[in-house]
């Protein structure tokens, strides 16, 4: 995502709290009692790297981190939990004031439900558990002050594919036994009594409109798709993951077949000649040679982050200067 | 190759444009496309989040909150405005030192037996030129280079392997390249080189950069050990 300069700022303030404020050697926050399917540590991601071959990574569902980041007064791209699925099981070795946003995955602590928004206070000895899905796919899980942990090429984010970031600095996701550090001791200042706006959209259901900014390949695909792709719905597949997300609807016709490949941004719409589109999210590769339409704007991107398989969506088109708009006034929210 | 380009800009996402500069793979292309790296990370300053060369275009990733699309537009064409090509020595030189061998190149023999030829001819030929680094991708590390001789070009595994072991020296069509982790892949490989393509304790965390230099050499079996080769056949992984 586009907020390089905060996570810029992120890691100095990280570097700087080390020097500044010598925590007591860091206690754990919370030990691993069980894990789910994958539950990653992920921040807004790798950037200056890509020309390397290093995926940008980073949460997909960005404004749910962003959101549970601002519970607690973090900058909005600290690194903290992305729980896919649910599964996991946390619990606290000191008391501290957790937040957590985007999917419902039914959250308990020691049992009693706990809103899918929300910040609260986990006591030492409770324990955090998120069961599975009842609305949307992944939950963030933030830290006072963000998760702390060793950063590689400037972030935290876990790319398993790649062997590089995460607690382990390999990869891998979190397993039973590993201990979260928080940054900072408690939320910074007086923030301990935010709420989310009751004006945010819920997790997306069916029929949910996803902007694509229209890009300039658009060209090489006949006139009967391009009526298609914006006017019939899509189906999110059962193949999606982190890298990438498959369409399945109208067939896609494009005059060219493989192009050269050539760098490819986040959300980019390609269609391989089967017709059927592939959105590339956050562990793309870096390079690529199908025809593309464009690319979701990186807010329909976290909201796709969100699809569980079977959920039908509409792809709308935008100008990259309506995507901006947009994009600012969602980081605006934060400030 | 004329001394002007004509750069077009096309959107691709919010916050990224592509610079094309070429529509075919040519390796007098590269001088041109390094020229074109140095002059938009100059021009575009801390407003560049990623610039991703390729073959033919830069993939431009701009800090959205600094710049509108237009704006971003007008940085690129001034950076680009009278660009020259770099000078051939712009990329760096690499010898890469692989043992050829049937257990860790399974495609070397059937290479040579397609073109009626020994092993060794296939090895002659394919360190007989220096490569150019196309681009980096697929995963980190990973250069794609070319172009090996016409009568080498051999066209992807149809089943590509579930895992390829890290340093394994492949080929497909015109292109040559080392796997720089254990991944899926579907090259033709006729080798492995004991030299880490990306390597996290270095102060050089990736080996090769787009527009550099890479010369194959033949090493035996003793050397590549020495040099802290795994020897493990590749079918076996």
């Amino acid at each position: 995502m586009a907020t390089r300069t905060t996570t810029q700022h992120v890691t100095t303030a990280t570097a700087q709290s080390g020097t500044q404020k010598p925590t007591h050697p860091t206690p754990g926050a919370l030990v691993v009692e069980r894990t789910g399917p994958l539950a990653l540590v992920q921040d807004a991601g790798r950037f200056g790297c890509r020309h390397l071959g290093v995926t940008q990574g980073g949460a997909l569902d960005w404004i749910s981190l962003g959101w549970a980041n601002w519970l607690l007064g973090n900058a909005p791209d600290a690194a903290g939990i992305e729980i896919a699925i649910g599964g996991l099981a946390l619990k606290a070795e000191r008391t501290l004031r957790l937040a957590i946003a985007g999917a419902d995955l039914g959250a308990t602590r020691d049992g009693e439900p706990l809103a899918a928004n929300g910040s609260f206070t986990l006591e030492r000895g409770q324990v955090l558990a998120f069961d599975q899905p009842r609305a949307g796919l992944r939950a963030y899980l933030a830290l006072p002050g963000g998760l702390e942990a060793a950063p590689f090429m400037g972030s935290l984010s876990t790319v398993a594919r790649e062997q590089l970031g995460g607690l382990d600095g390999r990869g891998g996701a979190l397993r039973v036994g590993d201990r979260l550090m928080a940054a900072s001791p408690a939320p910074q200042g007086d923030e301990q009594a935010r709420e989310l706006p009751s004006s945010l959209p819920p997790m997306p259901a069916d029929d949910t409109v996803l902007e694509l900014v229209t890009g300039a390949q658009i060209a090489h695909f006949d006139g009967a798709s391009l009526f298609a792709a914006f006017n019939r719905p899509w189906q999110v597949d059962s193949r999606a993951d982190r890298m990438g997300v498959r369409l399945t609807g109208p067939v896609l016709r494009c005059q060219s077949g493989g192009m050269v490949s050539e760098g490819i941004p986040l959300g980019a719409v390609q269609v391989p000649p089967d017709g059927q589109p592939i959105i590339l999210l956050n562990d793309r590769q870096t390079i690529g040679g199908y025809p593309r339409l464009g690319a979701l704007s990186p807010i329909a991107c976290a909201r796709l982050g969100q699809c569980a398989p079977g959920t039908t969506i509409r792809l709308s088109p935008v100008t990259p200067h309506q995507a901006r708009t947009r994009y600012l006034r969602q980081l605006a929210l934060w400030r | 190759m004329s001394q002007s380009l004509s750069p077009r800009l096309e959107t691709v996402g919010m916050d990224a444009l592509i610079v094309r500069l070429f529509d075919a793979i040519d390796e007098a292309h590269m001088p041109w496309i390094l020229a074109a790296d140095n002059a938009l990370r100059e021009g575009l300053g801390e407003a560049l989040i990623d610039l991703v060369p390729s073959y033919t275009t830069l993939l431009v990733h701009y800090d959205i909150e600094q710049l509108s699309q237009l704006e971003a537009r007008r940085l690129i064409q001034q950076a680009l405005h009278g660009l020259k090509p770099a000078s051939t020595a712009a990329g760096r030189e690499h010898r890469i030192p692989v043992w050829y061998d049937d257990s860790v190149g399974p495609e070397l023999a059937r290479i040579a037996e397609r073109l009626g030829v020994d092993s060794d001819e296939i090895v002659r030929r394919h360190t007989s030129r220096d490569y150019c680094a196309f681009a980096l991708g697929f995963s980190p590390g990973y250069a794609f280079m070319g172009m090996i001789e016409e009568a080498l070009a051999t066209p992807r595994l149809k089943t590509p392997r579930q895992k390829v072991a890290a340093g394994s020296v492949g080929i497909a069509e015109r292109q040559t390249a080392i796997y720089s982790m254990r991944s899926p892949g579907g090259w033709n490989i006729l080798g492995r080189t004991a030299v880490k393509l990306f390597d996290r304790d270095r102060d050089e965390i990736s080996l090769f950069r787009p527009g550099d230099r890479v010369r194959f050499e033949p090493i035996s079996r003793e050397a590549f050990i020495e040099q802290g080769g795994d020897t493990t056949p590749l079918e076996e992984r």
